[in-house]
């Protein structure tokens, strides 16, 4: 019983630390949103005054006017529109990549790997000259194309993983059963990989919604800008104001969706994170 | 309620290896058809293939009178019992029993009728809202056969279903498997690779080699009158015994002896043989009467290595004088019998023999003692090919 004491307190000190290191940015982001402008750089963790001006100047002007509402539901509906066509497209390969033997399967993966390991910022230039006479550069299409070539590989590696660990038999079982293949695919295989299609569809949706490269370069206005992006471009009260304030704000805003997805989704990813490495 | 035909049904894999060749079977309407052999021997194969889950090479498969090489599972109209049962674990009990049912698109309160009355026949009825995973083995296989006969199809498959489950339950289930079959009367076909669970079950057994059918016959003539040197050391548990013989001048040359071949079981032309004789076949001398032994049958001595006594048997290993016999059939069941019959610790020139004893016999171990065999009973092969003589 001493022991375990000694253990849950060494291991308390070592989650404290590693949740400080990991929430101090945070807490300080918080810190900075909720300080009023003329206060930002004192230096303190806790505000002297609290004040939600920050936050309110992000609204103010409505949909139009508001340098935060309309990126944010560019964001909202790119990473929402790109996760669903990855999940499809990734969900159909990855089924192929661990049921049939096929040729060119083993190029696939390999050219699916090469993908996500090429640099983002290399395909930056040529895509910003391409967009501009395909005529796509500022559209959402602009941005969901690119974010799908870098979401599919990860997207197709872990559902891959996901369907080689179903047994074939179930699928066997079902067609006996009289289903056709794609009844057996979406009755029986889709909901026993659903901890992996949650798991790749939440890894999808976080890279689109962080992504900055692309949203800053294949941009040029609030049309088609992602939060991420549109950052950059807030102004101060004045001239001579620093936006630091709500630039704190929206940061803290646009992390809330993640942190409620990924809440709600807990225990799914977590499974899912593991399925694939360990052999049931 | 259906007859299944095989007709020169042929597999062979995409690399070349032809795991099932020419394969006639006429499987009739009701009937209990086993496929037995040991693993690799295709039997599987040929399952999956009537499953349509395999695609048959050649040879025509028909399922009341229609051909249905090319149709999917799906249109077969048959249900399969999968080795690892193959139950969907996101469904509930009752829910993976009206899977078929729904996908067809039969109505929720027939379902419901059809799961319940499954259920009451499989004694699952307490456990309809549980889910697979917290299932024991038993009730496992138990779901996996409702799910099965809910249909009502027109033949059940069953690859291997009991050879997950323990010694006990296993013998428990052989039955409830037969008394489920002939309560429904519907064609079945299992594969199995336990000759006990053949014997036992079958109204015929078909016995497969190397993608080969062997013999098809019901268990009683599978185990009196084997085709060749493979079923019978195939069939029959402990095996039967092997030894070489030799015909010459009216009479048949055994390391335990000779006899006269008109006490031969059809009698036998000249020349050399292969002689088995199963173990029950050899009983105690001072036990058999003198009437018998006067009118047929040899009386031998040998030592007595190992007595195994099961109550209602008792089984003697001794050893006897001879070669061995060579058979390309019955290595293939070398590994089995050697586990068997403990062929280990021999020397060079000796071959292990089993004996099936009366239980009051008094047999030692390590004592000598006096064997008769019973020579009406003799099974005569030829060493070539080893196909049954007679």
């Amino acid at each position: 019983m001493k022991r375990d004491g000694k253990d849950i307190t060494l291991w308390s000190i070592a989650i404290t630390l590693v949740l400080i290191f990991a929430l101090v940015p945070v807490l300080w982001l918080l810190s900075l949103s909720l300080k009023p402008p003329e206060q930002v750089a004192d230096g303190r963790i806790i505000p002297e005054t609290f004040s939600l001006d920050s936050y309110k100047s992000l609204f103010e002007g409505g949909f139009d006017e508001s340098p935060f509402l309309h990126p944010l539901v560019n964001s909202i509906v790119i990473a929402l529109i790109t996760t669903v066509i990855a999940i499809t497209l990734a969900a159909f390969t990855a089924y192929a990549i661990a049921r049939l033997e096929f040729p060119g399967k083993r190029l696939i993966l390999a050219g699916a790997l090469a993908i996500a390991m090429f640099p983002p910022v290399s395909i930056v230039g040529p895509l910003f000259d391409m967009w501009r006479s395909f005529g796509i550069y500022d559209t959402y299409p602009g941005l969901i194309i690119p974010y799908l070539t870098f979401s599919l590989p990860l997207a197709i590696y872990v559902l891959t993983a996901f369907f080689r660990e179903i047994p074939w038999d179930l699928e066997q079982a079902a067609q006996v059963d009289g289903a056709t293949p794609y009844q057996a695919f979406t009755k029986v295989i889709m909901p026993l990989a659903a901890p992996g299609i949650f798991t790749a569809a939440i890894l999808v949706f976080i890279f689109c919604w962080n992504d900055f490269v692309f949203a800053i370069s294949l941009t040029s206005s609030n049309n088609s800008r992602t939060v991420p992006a549109a950052l950059a471009f807030f102004t101060g009260e004045s001239t001579f104001t620093e936006p630091t304030g709500s630039i704190a704000a929206a940061a803290i805003l646009v992390t809330i969706p993640i942190i409620v997805l990924v809440l709600i989704f807990q225990r799914r990813i977590v499974s899912g994170l593991t399925a694939g490495a360990v052999k049931g | 309620m259906s007859e299944i035909v095989l007709e020169g049904v042929t597999k062979v894999f995409d690399d070349g290896y032809e795991a099932v060749k020419d394969m006639n079977l006429d499987i009739g309407d009701g009937e209990f058809m086993i496929l037995v052999g040991p693993s690799g021997c295709g039997k599987s194969t040929a399952l999956r293939m009537i499953a349509g889950l395999e695609d048959i090479s050649s040879g025509e498969l028909k399922i009341d009178g229609e051909e249905v090489n090319d149709r999917s599972p799906k249109d077969r109209d048959i249900a399969m019992v999968f080795q690892n049962y193959a139950l969907y674990p996101h469904m509930t009990v009752r829910e993976n029993m009206g899977f078929a049912l729904k996908l067809a698109g039969i109505d929720k309160a027939e379902i419901d009728q059809k799961v319940e009355q499954a259920a009451k026949t499989l004694d699952l009825e307490a456990h309809l809202d549980r889910r697979p995973a917290n299932l024991s083995g038993g009730q496992r296989q138990r779901v996996a056969m409702g799910r099965a006969i809910v249909r009502s199809p027109k033949a059940f498959l069953m690859d291997e279903p009991l050879s997950n489950l323990d010694a006990k339950l296993r013998v428990q289930m052989r039955t409830e498997v037969a008394r489920i079959q002939s309560d429904l009367e519907t064609t079945t076909i299992y594969v199995t690779h336990d000759q006990t669970e053949a014997m036992t079950l079958g109204d015929r057994v078909a016995v497969m080699r190397a993608g080969v059918l062997l013999q098809v016959a019901t268990p009683a003539d599978l185990y009196d009158e084997p085709r060749n040197l493979f079923v019978a050391g195939f069939i029959g548990s402990p095996a039967m015994n092997f030894m070489p013989g030799e015909i010459t001048g009216g009479k048949l040359k055994l390391p335990l002896g000779e006899v006269d071949a008109s006490q031969l079981p059809g009698g036998g032309d000249e020349g050399q043989v292969i002689v088995g004789l199963r173990p029950e076949n050899i009983e105690d001398a001072t036990i058999v009467g003198d009437d018998v032994k006067g009118q047929r049958g040899i009386t031998f001595e040998a030592e007595i290595d190992l007595v195994e006594s099961l109550g209602s048997d008792l089984y003697a290993y001794f050893h006897i004088e001879s070669e061995g016999v060579q058979s390309d059939q019955l290595e293939d069941l070398m590994g089995e019998s050697l586990s068997e019959t403990g062929a280990g610790g021999l020397r060079e020139g000796e071959e292990r023999v089993v004996a099936r004893l009366d239980p009051t016999s008094k047999v030692r171990r390590r004592e000598r003692a006096q064997l008769w065999a019973d020579t009406a009973k003799l099974h005569l092969f030829d060493p070539e090919s080893g196909d049954r003589l007679s």
